[in-house]
Protein backbone atom coordinates (compact mmCIF):
# COMPACT_ATOMS: atom_id res chain seq x y z
CA UNK A 1 0.00 0.00 0.00
CA UNK A 2 2.99 2.01 0.91
CA UNK A 3 4.30 1.44 -1.91
CA UNK A 4 1.26 1.93 -4.10
CA UNK A 5 1.15 5.12 -2.81
CA UNK A 6 4.84 6.34 -3.88
CA UNK A 7 3.99 5.07 -7.46
CA UNK A 8 1.19 6.79 -7.45
CA UNK A 9 2.83 10.31 -6.77
CA UNK A 10 5.34 9.03 -8.94
CA UNK A 11 2.84 8.55 -11.84
CA UNK A 12 1.29 11.84 -11.06
CA UNK A 13 4.44 13.94 -11.04
CA UNK A 14 5.93 12.01 -14.35
CA UNK A 15 2.73 13.47 -15.65
CA UNK A 16 2.98 16.86 -14.23
CA UNK A 17 6.45 17.38 -15.59
CA UNK A 18 5.33 15.92 -19.54
CA UNK A 19 1.88 17.92 -18.95
CA UNK A 20 4.07 21.26 -18.76
CA UNK A 21 6.55 20.57 -21.46
CA UNK A 22 4.06 19.32 -23.79
CA UNK A 23 1.78 22.72 -23.03
CA UNK A 24 5.14 24.48 -23.19
CA UNK A 25 6.18 23.31 -26.70
CA UNK A 26 2.84 23.93 -28.36
CA UNK A 27 2.78 27.11 -26.84
CA UNK A 28 6.78 27.68 -29.25
CA UNK A 29 5.21 25.66 -32.15
CA UNK A 30 2.46 28.20 -32.27
CA UNK A 31 4.35 31.12 -31.41
CA UNK A 32 6.96 30.14 -34.24
CA UNK A 33 4.12 29.74 -37.26
CA UNK A 34 3.47 33.48 -36.26
CA UNK A 35 3.30 36.43 -38.34
CA UNK A 36 7.12 38.16 -37.80
CA UNK A 37 7.03 41.03 -36.27
CA UNK A 38 9.09 42.92 -39.32
CA UNK A 39 5.80 41.77 -41.35
CA UNK A 40 3.28 43.01 -38.83
CA UNK A 41 4.87 46.27 -38.59
CA UNK A 42 5.07 46.21 -42.28
CA UNK A 43 4.03 50.07 -41.59
CA UNK A 44 1.59 52.68 -43.52
CA UNK A 45 0.66 53.86 -47.12
CA UNK A 46 0.14 56.90 -47.70
CA UNK A 47 -2.01 58.08 -51.41
CA UNK A 48 -2.01 61.15 -53.11
CA UNK A 49 -5.81 61.59 -54.23
CA UNK A 50 -5.06 64.00 -56.62
CA UNK A 51 -3.98 62.21 -59.09
CA UNK A 52 -7.05 59.60 -59.93
CA UNK A 53 -9.93 59.84 -62.86
CA UNK A 54 -13.41 59.38 -62.99
CA UNK A 55 -14.63 56.15 -63.59
CA UNK A 56 -11.12 54.70 -63.67
CA UNK A 57 -10.11 51.95 -60.87
CA UNK A 58 -6.72 52.06 -59.80
CA UNK A 59 -4.99 49.45 -57.80
CA UNK A 60 -2.48 50.45 -55.16
CA UNK A 61 -0.69 48.13 -52.57
CA UNK A 62 -0.97 48.39 -48.70
CA UNK A 63 0.18 45.40 -47.06
CA UNK A 64 0.99 43.02 -49.47
CA UNK A 65 -3.23 43.36 -50.83
CA UNK A 66 -4.61 45.36 -53.43
CA UNK A 67 -6.34 48.30 -52.68
CA UNK A 68 -8.78 49.33 -55.08
CA UNK A 69 -9.50 53.44 -55.24
CA UNK A 70 -12.50 54.63 -57.46
CA UNK A 71 -13.18 58.21 -58.00
CA UNK A 72 -16.75 58.71 -58.41
CA UNK A 73 -18.77 60.18 -61.41
CA UNK A 74 -21.05 62.93 -61.31
CA UNK A 75 -23.80 60.08 -61.98
CA UNK A 76 -22.75 57.75 -59.41
CA UNK A 77 -23.34 60.28 -57.20
CA UNK A 78 -26.16 61.45 -57.71
CA UNK A 79 -28.11 58.30 -57.82
CA UNK A 80 -26.37 56.43 -54.98
CA UNK A 81 -28.94 54.48 -52.71
CA UNK A 82 -28.43 55.14 -48.93
CA UNK A 83 -26.51 51.87 -48.96
CA UNK A 84 -23.95 53.08 -51.21
CA UNK A 85 -23.22 56.44 -49.96
CA UNK A 86 -22.78 54.69 -46.58
CA UNK A 87 -19.31 53.60 -47.98
CA UNK A 88 -18.89 56.58 -49.52
CA UNK A 89 -15.24 58.34 -48.98
CA UNK A 90 -15.35 61.74 -49.24
CA UNK A 91 -11.97 63.52 -49.81
CA UNK A 92 -11.38 67.39 -50.43
CA UNK A 93 -15.14 67.49 -51.92
CA UNK A 94 -14.59 64.35 -54.11
CA UNK A 95 -16.48 61.02 -54.19
CA UNK A 96 -14.03 57.56 -53.95
CA UNK A 97 -14.79 53.78 -53.63
CA UNK A 98 -11.65 52.79 -51.67
CA UNK A 99 -11.38 49.09 -50.36
CA UNK A 100 -9.11 46.01 -50.17
CA UNK A 101 -9.25 44.40 -53.65
CA UNK A 102 -10.07 40.75 -52.70
CA UNK A 103 -12.96 39.25 -53.40
CA UNK A 104 -14.80 38.50 -49.55
CA UNK A 105 -15.63 35.05 -50.79
CA UNK A 106 -11.91 33.36 -50.74
CA UNK A 107 -10.00 36.73 -51.63
CA UNK A 108 -9.33 36.73 -55.48
CA UNK A 109 -9.02 39.62 -57.18
CA UNK A 110 -11.71 40.99 -58.92
CA UNK A 111 -11.47 42.90 -62.38
CA UNK A 112 -13.68 46.12 -62.66
CA UNK A 113 -15.70 46.56 -66.27
CA UNK A 114 -15.84 50.62 -66.49
CA UNK A 115 -18.56 50.19 -69.25
CA UNK A 116 -20.67 48.26 -66.71
CA UNK A 117 -19.84 50.12 -63.71
CA UNK A 118 -19.23 46.99 -61.93
CA UNK A 119 -16.74 44.49 -60.46
CA UNK A 120 -16.50 40.08 -61.57
CA UNK A 121 -14.63 37.67 -59.63
CA UNK A 122 -13.57 35.02 -62.31
CA UNK A 123 -12.83 32.60 -59.71
CA UNK A 124 -16.26 31.64 -58.52
CA UNK A 125 -18.73 34.02 -60.30
CA UNK A 126 -19.51 36.97 -57.42
CA UNK A 127 -19.87 40.69 -58.36
CA UNK A 128 -20.24 43.93 -57.06
CA UNK A 129 -21.34 47.37 -57.80
CA UNK A 130 -19.12 50.40 -58.48
CA UNK A 131 -19.77 51.22 -54.73
CA UNK A 132 -18.36 47.79 -53.31
CA UNK A 133 -21.90 45.92 -52.74
CA UNK A 134 -22.09 42.67 -53.41
CA UNK A 135 -25.14 42.40 -56.15
CA UNK A 136 -24.19 38.36 -56.64
CA UNK A 137 -23.33 35.99 -54.21
CA UNK A 138 -20.90 33.75 -52.79
CA UNK A 139 -19.14 37.02 -51.67
CA UNK A 140 -21.17 37.47 -48.16
CA UNK A 141 -20.89 41.19 -47.55
CA UNK A 142 -19.19 44.33 -49.76
CA UNK A 143 -15.18 44.82 -50.30
CA UNK A 144 -13.50 45.57 -46.85
CA UNK A 145 -12.72 49.09 -46.14
CA UNK A 146 -8.99 49.64 -44.75
CA UNK A 147 -8.02 51.50 -41.91
CA UNK A 148 -7.99 54.98 -43.00
CA UNK A 149 -7.18 58.58 -42.48
CA UNK A 150 -8.45 61.84 -43.96
CA UNK A 151 -5.35 64.14 -44.14
CA UNK A 152 -5.99 67.27 -46.52
CA UNK A 153 -5.71 65.49 -49.90
CA UNK A 154 -3.97 62.76 -48.83
CA UNK A 155 -4.85 59.37 -47.74
CA UNK A 156 -3.28 57.38 -45.23
CA UNK A 157 -3.67 53.59 -45.21
CA UNK A 158 -3.32 51.35 -41.81
CA UNK A 159 -4.51 54.24 -39.52
CA UNK A 160 -7.79 54.39 -38.38
CA UNK A 161 -9.27 58.13 -38.86
CA UNK A 162 -12.87 59.45 -37.21
CA UNK A 163 -14.11 58.36 -40.80
CA UNK A 164 -13.56 54.69 -41.04
CA UNK A 165 -14.16 54.39 -37.03
CA UNK A 166 -17.59 55.10 -37.93
CA UNK A 167 -17.94 52.89 -40.78
CA UNK A 168 -16.84 50.14 -38.40
CA UNK A 169 -19.04 51.22 -35.51
CA UNK A 170 -21.79 51.21 -37.95
CA UNK A 171 -21.17 47.91 -39.45
CA UNK A 172 -20.30 49.02 -42.84
CA UNK A 173 -17.45 47.27 -43.17
CA UNK A 174 -15.32 44.31 -40.33
CA UNK B 1 21.20 -12.98 -23.63
CA UNK B 2 20.76 -15.33 -26.24
CA UNK B 3 22.57 -18.28 -27.56
CA UNK B 4 24.65 -17.86 -30.47
CA UNK B 5 26.19 -20.95 -32.45
CA UNK B 6 29.33 -20.21 -34.83
CA UNK B 7 28.01 -19.19 -37.76
CA UNK B 8 27.87 -22.13 -41.22
CA UNK B 9 26.75 -19.39 -43.68
CA UNK B 10 26.06 -15.51 -44.29
CA UNK B 11 22.40 -16.30 -44.06
CA UNK B 12 22.43 -18.08 -41.25
CA UNK B 13 24.78 -15.39 -39.39
CA UNK B 14 21.90 -13.13 -40.08
CA UNK B 15 19.36 -15.71 -39.46
CA UNK B 16 20.35 -15.94 -35.83
CA UNK B 17 20.70 -11.92 -35.49
CA UNK B 18 17.71 -11.21 -37.63
CA UNK B 19 15.61 -14.23 -38.02
CA UNK B 20 14.89 -13.33 -41.68
CA UNK B 21 13.72 -16.41 -42.68
CA UNK B 22 11.49 -15.91 -40.66
CA UNK B 23 10.46 -12.47 -41.35
CA UNK B 24 10.51 -13.04 -45.02
CA UNK B 25 7.66 -16.24 -44.14
CA UNK B 26 5.64 -13.31 -42.45
CA UNK B 27 5.97 -10.28 -44.54
CA UNK B 28 5.65 -12.50 -48.06
CA UNK B 29 5.73 -16.43 -48.35
CA UNK B 30 3.32 -17.27 -45.90
CA UNK B 31 1.07 -13.79 -46.31
CA UNK B 32 -2.17 -15.31 -47.84
CA UNK B 33 -4.23 -13.41 -50.49
CA UNK B 34 -7.39 -15.09 -51.88
CA UNK B 35 -7.26 -16.86 -55.74
CA UNK B 36 -10.44 -14.75 -56.18
CA UNK B 37 -9.22 -11.46 -56.95
CA UNK B 38 -8.72 -9.61 -60.47
CA UNK B 39 -6.22 -6.76 -61.43
CA UNK B 40 -7.88 -4.41 -59.33
CA UNK B 41 -6.55 -5.88 -56.56
CA UNK B 42 -3.34 -4.76 -58.27
CA UNK B 43 -3.85 -1.07 -57.32
CA UNK B 44 -2.26 -1.14 -54.39
CA UNK B 45 1.43 -2.07 -55.50
CA UNK B 46 0.80 0.54 -58.59
CA UNK B 47 0.48 3.12 -55.82
CA UNK B 48 3.42 1.76 -54.27
CA UNK B 49 5.64 1.96 -57.04
CA UNK B 50 4.37 5.32 -58.24
CA UNK B 51 4.69 6.53 -54.50
CA UNK B 52 8.56 5.54 -54.64
CA UNK B 53 8.48 7.20 -58.18
CA UNK B 54 7.45 10.69 -56.05
CA UNK B 55 9.74 9.94 -53.54
CA UNK B 56 12.91 9.40 -55.81
CA UNK B 57 12.21 12.13 -58.40
CA UNK B 58 11.61 14.95 -55.48
CA UNK B 59 14.55 13.90 -54.16
CA UNK B 60 16.71 15.10 -57.53
CA UNK B 61 14.16 18.25 -57.33
CA UNK B 62 15.21 19.02 -54.01
CA UNK B 63 18.69 19.26 -55.21
CA UNK B 64 17.88 22.24 -57.04
CA UNK B 65 15.05 23.94 -55.93
CA UNK B 66 14.88 26.67 -53.76
CA UNK B 67 12.53 27.99 -51.37
CA UNK B 68 12.61 31.85 -51.69
CA UNK B 69 10.00 33.76 -52.76
CA UNK B 70 12.57 35.78 -55.04
CA UNK B 71 14.32 32.61 -56.58
CA UNK B 72 11.94 29.50 -56.81
CA UNK B 73 10.39 30.22 -59.74
CA UNK B 74 13.43 30.29 -61.75
CA UNK B 75 15.23 27.42 -59.85
CA UNK B 76 12.11 25.14 -61.36
CA UNK B 77 11.73 26.54 -64.82
CA UNK B 78 15.59 27.78 -65.25
CA UNK B 79 17.80 25.84 -63.29
CA UNK B 80 16.17 22.68 -63.43
CA UNK B 81 13.81 22.56 -66.56
CA UNK B 82 17.26 23.73 -68.52
CA UNK B 83 20.43 23.73 -66.80
CA UNK B 84 20.33 20.47 -65.47
CA UNK B 85 20.60 17.37 -67.16
CA UNK B 86 18.34 15.36 -67.08
CA UNK B 87 16.19 17.75 -64.61
CA UNK B 88 13.13 17.91 -66.94
CA UNK B 89 13.13 13.80 -66.62
CA UNK B 90 12.82 14.51 -62.84
CA UNK B 91 10.03 17.52 -63.08
CA UNK B 92 7.56 15.41 -65.46
CA UNK B 93 7.83 12.73 -63.50
CA UNK B 94 7.07 14.23 -60.34
CA UNK B 95 4.26 16.42 -61.94
CA UNK B 96 2.87 13.35 -63.95
CA UNK B 97 2.80 10.81 -60.73
CA UNK B 98 1.41 13.59 -59.03
CA UNK B 99 -1.70 13.69 -61.09
CA UNK B 100 -1.84 10.09 -62.04
CA UNK B 101 -1.63 9.16 -58.47
CA UNK B 102 -4.84 10.48 -57.32
CA UNK B 103 -6.60 8.23 -60.69
CA UNK B 104 -5.36 5.08 -58.90
CA UNK B 105 -6.75 6.03 -55.59
CA UNK B 106 -9.69 7.04 -56.82
CA UNK B 107 -9.71 3.56 -58.42
CA UNK B 108 -8.52 1.96 -55.44
CA UNK B 109 -11.47 3.55 -53.68
CA UNK B 110 -14.16 2.41 -55.74
CA UNK B 111 -12.89 -0.83 -56.08
CA UNK B 112 -13.33 -1.36 -52.46
CA UNK B 113 -16.56 1.00 -52.25
CA UNK B 114 -17.51 -1.80 -55.05
CA UNK B 115 -16.96 -4.89 -53.51
CA UNK B 116 -17.47 -4.16 -49.70
CA UNK B 117 -13.92 -4.08 -48.75
CA UNK B 118 -14.91 -1.51 -45.73
CA UNK B 119 -16.60 -4.20 -43.67
CA UNK B 120 -16.70 -6.61 -41.52
CA UNK B 121 -13.31 -6.35 -39.62
CA UNK B 122 -11.97 -3.91 -42.29
CA UNK B 123 -12.85 -0.24 -41.40
CA UNK B 124 -9.67 0.31 -40.24
CA UNK B 125 -8.40 -0.87 -43.79
CA UNK B 126 -10.68 1.71 -45.22
CA UNK B 127 -10.57 4.68 -42.56
CA UNK B 128 -6.17 4.73 -42.52
CA UNK B 129 -7.14 4.59 -46.62
CA UNK B 130 -9.00 7.91 -46.21
CA UNK B 131 -6.61 9.42 -43.96
CA UNK B 132 -4.02 8.64 -46.57
CA UNK B 133 -6.03 10.43 -49.27
CA UNK B 134 -6.49 13.36 -46.55
CA UNK B 135 -2.04 13.01 -46.16
CA UNK B 136 -1.86 12.67 -49.91
CA UNK B 137 -4.31 16.07 -50.44
CA UNK B 138 -2.18 17.70 -48.42
CA UNK B 139 0.90 16.65 -50.46
CA UNK B 140 -0.46 17.96 -53.37
CA UNK B 141 -1.54 21.52 -52.50
CA UNK B 142 1.88 22.15 -50.70
CA UNK B 143 4.16 20.57 -53.24
CA UNK B 144 1.51 23.16 -55.93
CA UNK B 145 3.14 25.84 -54.02
CA UNK B 146 6.35 25.53 -54.48
CA UNK B 147 7.38 26.70 -58.44
CA UNK B 148 5.64 29.99 -57.00
CA UNK B 149 3.81 30.60 -60.36
CA UNK B 150 0.33 32.35 -60.58
CA UNK B 151 -1.62 28.74 -59.88
CA UNK B 152 0.44 28.51 -56.73
CA UNK B 153 0.17 31.72 -55.26
CA UNK B 154 -3.81 32.65 -56.51
CA UNK B 155 -4.34 28.17 -55.01
CA UNK B 156 -2.42 29.75 -52.06
CA UNK B 157 -4.70 32.47 -51.15
CA UNK B 158 -7.86 30.66 -51.74
CA UNK B 159 -7.58 27.55 -49.94
CA UNK B 160 -5.80 29.29 -46.89
CA UNK B 161 -8.60 31.48 -46.93
CA UNK B 162 -10.81 28.53 -46.50
CA UNK B 163 -9.99 28.44 -42.68
CA UNK B 164 -11.24 31.86 -41.95
CA UNK B 165 -14.31 29.68 -41.69
CA UNK B 166 -16.86 32.10 -43.75
CA UNK B 167 -19.20 34.14 -41.43
CA UNK B 168 -16.29 32.74 -38.34
CA UNK B 169 -14.19 35.61 -39.80
CA UNK B 170 -11.25 33.78 -38.26
CA UNK B 171 -8.44 35.71 -40.05
CA UNK B 172 -6.20 35.52 -37.65
CA UNK B 173 -6.37 31.93 -37.87
CA UNK B 174 -5.31 32.48 -41.56
CA UNK B 175 -2.49 34.78 -41.26
CA UNK B 176 -1.32 32.45 -38.47
CA UNK B 177 -1.14 29.51 -41.13
CA UNK B 178 0.46 31.70 -43.35
CA UNK B 179 2.36 33.90 -41.78
CA UNK B 180 1.42 36.75 -43.58
CA UNK B 181 -1.36 38.88 -44.53
CA UNK B 182 -0.21 37.61 -47.75
CA UNK B 183 1.09 34.09 -48.99
CA UNK B 184 4.64 35.21 -49.11
CA UNK B 185 8.09 34.47 -47.54
CA UNK B 186 7.20 32.67 -44.40
CA UNK B 187 4.47 30.88 -46.14
CA UNK B 188 6.56 29.49 -48.99
CA UNK B 189 9.10 28.33 -46.73
CA UNK B 190 6.65 26.50 -44.52
CA UNK B 191 4.97 24.84 -47.16
CA UNK B 192 8.25 23.45 -48.26
CA UNK B 193 9.07 21.84 -45.16
CA UNK B 194 5.29 20.61 -45.03
CA UNK B 195 6.06 18.86 -48.13
CA UNK B 196 9.57 17.80 -48.33
CA UNK B 197 9.36 16.34 -44.86
CA UNK B 198 6.09 16.28 -42.20
CA UNK B 199 4.03 15.48 -44.72
CA UNK B 200 5.87 12.34 -46.13
CA UNK B 201 6.86 11.55 -42.75
CA UNK B 202 2.90 11.15 -42.16
CA UNK B 203 2.13 9.55 -45.27
CA UNK B 204 4.92 6.91 -44.47
CA UNK B 205 3.31 6.18 -41.32
CA UNK B 206 0.17 5.94 -42.47
CA UNK B 207 0.97 3.43 -45.12
CA UNK B 208 2.51 1.30 -42.55
CA UNK B 209 -1.05 1.57 -40.75
CA UNK B 210 -2.84 0.79 -43.74
CA UNK B 211 -0.54 -2.17 -44.25
CA UNK B 212 -1.01 -3.57 -40.59
CA UNK B 213 -4.76 -3.01 -40.71
CA UNK B 214 -4.59 -5.62 -43.80
CA UNK B 215 -3.35 -8.58 -41.58
CA UNK B 216 -5.70 -9.57 -39.76
CA UNK B 217 -9.11 -9.46 -41.77
CA UNK B 218 -6.73 -10.19 -44.95
CA UNK B 219 -7.75 -8.62 -48.54
CA UNK B 220 -11.43 -9.21 -49.81
CA UNK B 221 -12.58 -10.98 -52.65
CA UNK B 222 -14.96 -10.84 -55.29
CA UNK B 223 -17.59 -12.64 -53.55
CA UNK B 224 -16.42 -11.12 -50.46
CA UNK B 225 -16.21 -14.54 -49.37
CA UNK B 226 -15.30 -15.48 -45.57
CA UNK B 227 -12.23 -17.66 -46.08
CA UNK B 228 -10.64 -18.90 -42.99
CA UNK B 229 -6.95 -18.14 -44.04
CA UNK B 230 -5.07 -20.86 -41.51
CA UNK B 231 -7.00 -23.67 -43.02
CA UNK B 232 -6.38 -22.77 -46.75
CA UNK B 233 -3.23 -22.08 -46.19
CA UNK B 234 -2.13 -25.47 -44.35
CA UNK B 235 -3.82 -26.58 -47.43
CA UNK B 236 -1.81 -24.97 -49.70
CA UNK B 237 1.23 -25.81 -47.57
CA UNK B 238 0.20 -29.67 -48.04
CA UNK B 239 0.54 -29.93 -51.12
CA UNK B 240 -3.15 -29.10 -52.54
CA UNK B 241 -2.61 -26.10 -54.40
CA UNK B 242 -4.85 -26.45 -56.68
CA UNK B 243 -7.85 -27.32 -54.05
CA UNK B 244 -6.39 -24.06 -52.20
CA UNK B 245 -8.31 -20.71 -51.82
CA UNK B 246 -4.95 -19.04 -51.22
CA UNK B 247 -1.94 -18.48 -53.00
CA UNK B 248 1.55 -16.70 -51.32
CA UNK B 249 2.01 -13.25 -51.79
CA UNK B 250 5.58 -13.75 -52.52
CA UNK B 251 6.44 -14.77 -55.04
CA UNK B 252 3.12 -15.88 -56.61
CA UNK B 253 0.65 -13.34 -55.91
CA UNK B 254 3.81 -10.20 -56.57
CA UNK B 255 4.66 -11.91 -59.54
CA UNK B 256 0.97 -10.65 -61.30
CA UNK B 257 0.67 -7.21 -59.06
CA UNK B 258 4.11 -6.89 -61.25
CA UNK B 259 2.86 -7.54 -64.46
CA UNK B 260 -0.35 -5.07 -63.58
CA UNK B 261 2.63 -2.70 -62.49
CA UNK B 262 4.59 -3.25 -65.73
CA UNK B 263 1.67 -2.54 -68.37
CA UNK B 264 0.80 0.92 -65.97
CA UNK B 265 4.48 1.94 -65.93
CA UNK B 266 3.73 1.88 -69.91
CA UNK B 267 1.19 4.40 -69.64
CA UNK B 268 2.89 6.45 -67.61
CA UNK B 269 6.09 6.61 -68.91
CA UNK B 270 3.88 7.38 -72.66
CA UNK B 271 2.54 10.27 -70.12
CA UNK B 272 5.79 11.25 -68.78
CA UNK B 273 7.32 11.23 -72.37
CA UNK B 274 5.05 11.85 -74.51
CA UNK B 275 1.78 13.43 -72.95
CA UNK B 276 2.76 15.58 -69.65
CA UNK B 277 1.13 18.74 -70.74
CA UNK B 278 -2.10 17.87 -68.65
CA UNK B 279 0.03 17.90 -64.83
CA UNK B 280 1.54 21.39 -66.45
CA UNK B 281 -0.71 24.10 -65.87
CA UNK B 282 0.03 26.90 -68.19
CA UNK B 283 -1.21 29.67 -66.05
CA UNK B 284 1.62 28.37 -63.49
CA UNK B 285 4.50 29.24 -66.25
CA UNK B 286 3.46 33.05 -64.84
CA UNK B 287 5.17 34.12 -61.96
CA UNK B 288 3.30 34.18 -59.06
CA UNK B 289 1.92 38.13 -58.77
CA UNK B 290 -0.09 39.19 -56.12
CA UNK B 291 -2.20 42.16 -57.64
CA UNK B 292 -3.43 40.38 -60.79
CA UNK B 293 -5.46 37.23 -60.47
CA UNK B 294 -5.50 34.69 -63.41
CA UNK B 295 -9.15 35.36 -65.20
CA UNK B 296 -9.93 31.85 -64.89
CA UNK B 297 -8.93 29.78 -61.19
CA UNK B 298 -9.35 26.12 -61.19
CA UNK B 299 -7.70 23.62 -59.02
CA UNK B 300 -6.11 20.56 -60.55
CA UNK B 301 -8.25 17.97 -61.89
CA UNK B 302 -8.42 15.39 -58.48
CA UNK B 303 -9.88 18.53 -56.46
CA UNK B 304 -12.49 19.43 -58.87
CA UNK B 305 -15.61 17.36 -57.51
CA UNK B 306 -15.14 19.03 -54.05
CA UNK B 307 -14.65 22.48 -55.34
CA UNK B 308 -17.67 22.07 -57.15
CA UNK B 309 -19.44 21.03 -53.97
CA UNK B 310 -18.11 24.42 -52.58
CA UNK B 311 -18.96 26.75 -55.73
CA UNK B 312 -22.55 27.23 -56.31
CA UNK B 313 -23.21 27.82 -52.20
CA UNK B 314 -23.19 31.53 -50.56
CA UNK B 315 -19.91 31.00 -48.42
CA UNK B 316 -21.53 29.50 -45.10
CA UNK B 317 -23.33 26.94 -46.81
CA UNK B 318 -20.59 26.42 -49.54
CA UNK B 319 -18.42 25.37 -46.65
CA UNK B 320 -20.78 23.18 -44.71
CA UNK B 321 -21.17 20.95 -48.04
CA UNK B 322 -17.39 21.28 -48.46
CA UNK B 323 -16.69 20.13 -45.19
CA UNK B 324 -19.52 17.16 -45.43
CA UNK B 325 -17.82 16.28 -48.79
CA UNK B 326 -14.07 15.77 -47.07
CA UNK B 327 -15.26 13.61 -44.40
CA UNK B 328 -18.04 11.97 -45.45
CA UNK B 329 -16.32 9.02 -47.21
CA UNK B 330 -14.46 8.73 -44.15
CA UNK B 331 -17.67 7.18 -42.01
CA UNK B 332 -18.66 4.82 -44.92
CA UNK B 333 -18.13 1.72 -43.12
CA UNK B 334 -20.54 3.03 -40.54
CA UNK B 335 -23.27 4.70 -42.62
CA UNK B 336 -23.48 1.35 -45.03
CA UNK B 337 -25.87 -0.75 -42.54
CA UNK B 338 -26.41 -3.78 -45.09
CA UNK B 339 -25.19 -7.17 -44.16
CA UNK B 340 -24.26 -8.32 -47.02
CA UNK B 341 -20.23 -8.16 -48.13
CA UNK B 342 -20.58 -8.67 -51.30
CA UNK B 343 -20.41 -6.99 -54.79
CA UNK B 344 -22.48 -3.63 -55.51
CA UNK B 345 -24.08 -6.11 -58.68
CA UNK B 346 -25.45 -8.06 -56.03
CA UNK B 347 -26.94 -5.35 -53.45
CA UNK B 348 -29.98 -4.05 -55.28
CA UNK B 349 -30.30 -0.73 -54.63
CA UNK B 350 -26.76 0.03 -53.70
CA UNK B 351 -25.95 -0.97 -56.86
CA UNK B 352 -27.62 1.76 -58.08
CA UNK B 353 -26.05 4.31 -55.25
CA UNK B 354 -22.66 3.30 -56.41
CA UNK B 355 -22.82 4.07 -60.51
CA UNK B 356 -24.69 7.12 -59.20
CA UNK B 357 -22.25 8.42 -56.76
CA UNK B 358 -19.56 7.56 -59.38
CA UNK B 359 -21.31 9.17 -62.37
CA UNK B 360 -22.05 12.32 -59.97
CA UNK B 361 -18.65 12.70 -58.99
CA UNK B 362 -17.77 12.73 -63.14
CA UNK B 363 -20.31 15.24 -63.54
CA UNK B 364 -19.22 17.20 -60.29
CA UNK B 365 -15.25 17.09 -61.66
CA UNK B 366 -16.23 18.37 -65.52
CA UNK B 367 -18.44 21.10 -64.04
CA UNK B 368 -15.73 21.99 -61.41
CA UNK B 369 -13.05 23.16 -64.92
CA UNK B 370 -15.88 24.91 -66.42
CA UNK B 371 -16.42 28.79 -65.67
CA UNK B 372 -19.33 29.08 -63.05
CA UNK B 373 -21.87 30.38 -65.83
CA UNK B 374 -25.36 29.49 -66.84
CA UNK B 375 -26.23 25.93 -67.45
CA UNK B 376 -22.85 24.54 -66.13
CA UNK B 377 -23.62 26.73 -62.45
CA UNK B 378 -27.37 24.82 -62.28
CA UNK B 379 -26.01 21.82 -63.40
CA UNK B 380 -23.30 22.02 -60.91
CA UNK B 381 -25.94 23.32 -57.80
CA UNK B 382 -28.11 20.42 -58.72
CA UNK B 383 -24.93 17.90 -58.78
CA UNK B 384 -23.67 19.05 -55.54
CA UNK B 385 -26.98 18.57 -54.13
CA UNK B 386 -27.71 14.93 -55.18
CA UNK B 387 -23.86 14.30 -53.67
CA UNK B 388 -25.49 15.38 -50.67
CA UNK B 389 -29.08 13.70 -50.45
CA UNK B 390 -27.41 10.41 -51.60
CA UNK B 391 -24.80 10.50 -48.43
CA UNK B 392 -27.89 11.06 -46.29
CA UNK B 393 -29.86 8.38 -48.38
CA UNK B 394 -27.30 5.28 -47.81
CA UNK B 395 -28.31 4.43 -44.54
CA UNK B 396 -31.65 3.80 -45.33
CA UNK B 397 -31.00 2.05 -48.22
CA UNK B 398 -28.84 -0.43 -47.46
CA UNK B 399 -31.17 -0.98 -43.72
CA UNK B 400 -33.45 -2.02 -46.09
CA UNK B 401 -31.70 -4.63 -48.07
CA UNK B 402 -32.17 -8.48 -47.92
CA UNK B 403 -29.77 -10.56 -46.29
CA UNK B 404 -27.74 -12.35 -49.49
Amino acid sequence: MKDNNRRGFMGKAFGAVAGVGAIGSLVAMKKTWDPLPSVKAAGFTTLDMSIYKENELVVEKWRGKPIFVLKKTAGMIEKQTEKQKSRDIIINGEHYMICIGLCTHLGCIPAYNAAEQGFLCACHGGQFDWSGNVTKVPPPRGFDIPPFKIDGNKLVLGEAGPEYTKMKETGVTL
Amino acid sequence: MAHFTKATSVKDWLNQRLAIEKVEKVMGSEYWIPKNINFLWAMGMVLVITFALLLVSGIFLLMYYQPNVATAFDSVNYTIMREVDFGWLWRHIHGVAASVVFLIIYIHMFTGIYYGSYKKGREMIWISGMLLFVAFSAEAFSGYMLPWGQMSYWAGMVITNLFSGGSLHADGLVEWIRGDYVPAQAFLTRFFMLHVLLIPIAIMGLIGLHFAALRIPHVNNQDGEEIDFPAEAKKYLDGDKAGSKVIRFANDFMSKDMFVVGIYLVFFFYLVFYNYGFAMDPVNFDPANGLKTPSHIYPEWYFLWSYEILRPFSIDIGLMAFGFAQVIFMLLPFLDRSPNTVAANRRGLFKVWFWLMLSNMIVLTSMGKLPPAGIFSDIGFYSAILFIVMWIALPIITSLEKKV
